[in-house]
């Protein structure tokens, strides 16, 4: 054969991706322009979700914008709660009692692992591996069922509260936790032989969707993308939180920025998140739940139902909310997908004036055209599925 | 402590542009002028005695018949090295509702930017891009100024033309079919 390379007709073609692509779970579009099957240039179009959380939010009082926080990232409530609840507790300048310190980080490390197993499962059933899909799907499951079991909710569970959680972990959580992350370790075990060193899924990912580290420092990027590269930047360790400087965690680390990275990354988190909650669950301290103050804290339901101070007391934090001073505060945590931060500005009512939230996907998508440029269009589907975006999270 | 010698440093760095420093609930905030605030925040970024690397967020709070000027854009921006956050508040007078953009100095400031020209409506000189992000470019107002209520209901968008993208005739024929049949006008 002759080695006579002929030129292809190198015309432009503008299509678009979305808004609701099978390959793509969540509603976005992408415009690109297409040299042949390379992505020359790639517009992301997101807000197909947005439901104004910041206006509802403005309309609510203090506690009424917890179950709109559940709504964010969904696959991750709790982390949404607690950042939510820490915010406006730095704000009041109140701090939570040390069990209710250890609750919360045990059920931010559930969340951290239920999202990156969504993440992963589905990344890895998009590019074909659906068994490796479903086992993770599997261990997905046994995780909601401590949620439903702790929270009575799967998904939006509303569990955290400002100044503490909702109730006390029930009885028989450490074993049913221990129990779970004995059979999610199996599957996991799995699914590192199904994939890791798997031909077909290494070449779909690695070396796709590289970025540098100052393209993602540049690109305010965050969480397992940034960690990816090779940046160890992970709030709990560099601003530590709750009792994360009391446990013995590592943030892994990637080299070249790539799917692949981003994916070894999460499953790697997985592994350390379950060792903090074991961890946790035997530092557990005995104690109260809730800090002890009366402006913050709804009396207990005999009181409530037996005398009419305690009926006003109630009647009074239902309908008009508790008293948040005035002020404004920034409070981050580390989210499945980064840093979640909640800027609050409070005018002393009972109602916030203005809740913002960092999107750590949201800010993802902006950097997305840069990690897919010069990539094939096949390359859309791991590269955005190791983005995780979560569309009521981006859109809000 | 620490925190409040990065202050002085800023003070120092910065001068005449610092309009004001707090510290509410232990957080650094500085008010900064909003003329020359990209140079302030690449001094903020270069100096190595402050080296705020990352920029973490950017919003802006409408202070609508409360505050004079009404706006204020809010950046938190943090420091790796030195893990120190800080706050920087820019005041913008609702008779010219500008900013310089920080495009140029963190790229990833392009969707937050594009997010408050949605939502807020203040415009950012020497941005790239500026689109509307969340919302859809017929939309009217912004909804997240106090004054925009919250039960406005937005008026209907006619169809956009399809003029000059590929159509697939066949999927076509079958909806004006089928606009047809139900007596669609558009």
């Amino acid at each position: 054969m002759k080695a006579e390379v002929k030129e292809l007709p190198a015309e432009i073609m503008e299509l678009q991706m979305g808004p609701s692509h099978p390959a793509t779970h969540g509603t976005i579009k992408f415009n690109l322009k297409l040299e042949g099957e390379k992505v020359r240039e790639c517009d992301v179009e997101v807000g197909f979700l947005h439901r104004g959380f910041d206006k509802s939010c403005e309309q609510a009082t203090w506690t009424q914008v917890i179950p709109y926080t559940d709504r964010l990232n969904y696959a991750s409530s709790l982390i949404n709660n607690v950042g939510y609840a820490m915010t406006v507790e730095k704000l009041i300048g109140a701090e939570t009692p040390p069990r209710c310190q250890y609750i919360r980080v045990i059920i931010s490390e559930l969340a951290r692992i239920y999202d990156h197993l969504t993440c992963c499962g589905m990344a890895s059933s998009e590019l074909g591996a659906i068994t490796a899909g479903f086992y993770m799907i599997e261990a997905r499951e046994l995780i909601t069922r401590i949620v439903e079991q702790l929270t009575g909710a799967r998904l939006t569970v509303t569990y955290v509260r400002i100044g503490g959680v909702k109730h006390d972990l029930p009885d028989g959580f450490a074993e049913s936790v221990t129990r779970t992350f004995k059979t999610t370790r199996k599957l996991l075990d799995d699914c590192d032989r199904l994939l890791s060193r798997n031909r077909i899924f290494l070449d779909r990912l690695s070396n796709v969707g590289v970025i540098s580290q100052e393209t993602a420092l540049d690109y305010c990027l965050t969480g397992p993308i940034l960690r990816a590269t090779g940046i160890g930047y992970d709030v709990r360790k560099a601003f530590p939180y709750l009792v994360y400087d009391q446990l013995d965690f590592e943030v892994p680390v990637g080299t070249r920025g790539d799917n692949y990275d981003r994916f070894i990354c999460r499953i790697r988190e997985i592994e350390q998140s379950m060792k903090i909650v074991e961890q946790a669950l035997a530092q557990l301290p005995v104690g109260p739940v809730w800090i002890d103050d009366p402006h913050f804290v709804l009396p207990e339901k005999e009181k409530v139902y037996n005398s009419i101070e305690g009926l006003m007391h109630h009647f009074k934090i239902i309908m008009e909310g508790i008293h948040v001073p005035e002020g404004e505060t920034y409070f981050a945590v580390e989210g499945g997908n980064g840093e979640l931060g909640f800027y609050i500005v409070s005018d002393g009512g009972g109602r916030p004036y203005r809740i913002r939230v960092r999107p750590p996907c949201f800010i993802a998508m902006g950097a997305f055209h840069q990690m897919i440029k010069g990539y094939m269009v096949a390359d859309i589907v791991p590269t955005f599925g190791m983005v995780n975006m979560i569309g009521g999270e981006c859109d809000r | 402590m620490a925190e409040s010698s990065q202050l002085e440093t800023i003070q120092r760095a910065l001068g005449a542009k610092v309009i004001e420093m707090l510290r509410p609930q232990g957080d650094d905030v500085v008010m900064l002028d909003r003329s020359g605030l990209r140079q302030s925040f690449l001094t903020l970024k270069k100096e190595p005695e402050l080296d705020f690397d990352f920029l973490s967020d950017i919003t802006a709070v409408d202070y609508w018949e409360r505050k004079e000027p009404r706006f204020e854009i809010v950046y938190q921006i943090l420091s790796r090295a030195r893990r120190a956050r800080i706050r920087i508040r820019v005041p913008v007078p609702e008779s010219d509702l500008s900013v310089e953009s920080l495009t140029p100095i963190w790229r990833g400031a392009n969707f937050m930017e594009r997010e408050v020209w949605d939502l807020f409506g203040i415009r950012f000189i020497d941005h790239p891009d500026l689109r509307r992000v969340l919302l859809y470019d017929e939309f009217r107002g912004h909804p997240l100024r106090k004054d925009y209520p919250v039960n406005l209901t937005q008026p209907r968008v006619p169809e956009r033309k399809i003029d000059g993208t590929f159509v697939d005739e066949r999927s076509h024929n079958k909806l004006m079919r089928l606009k047809k049949s139900l007596g669609s006008k558009n």
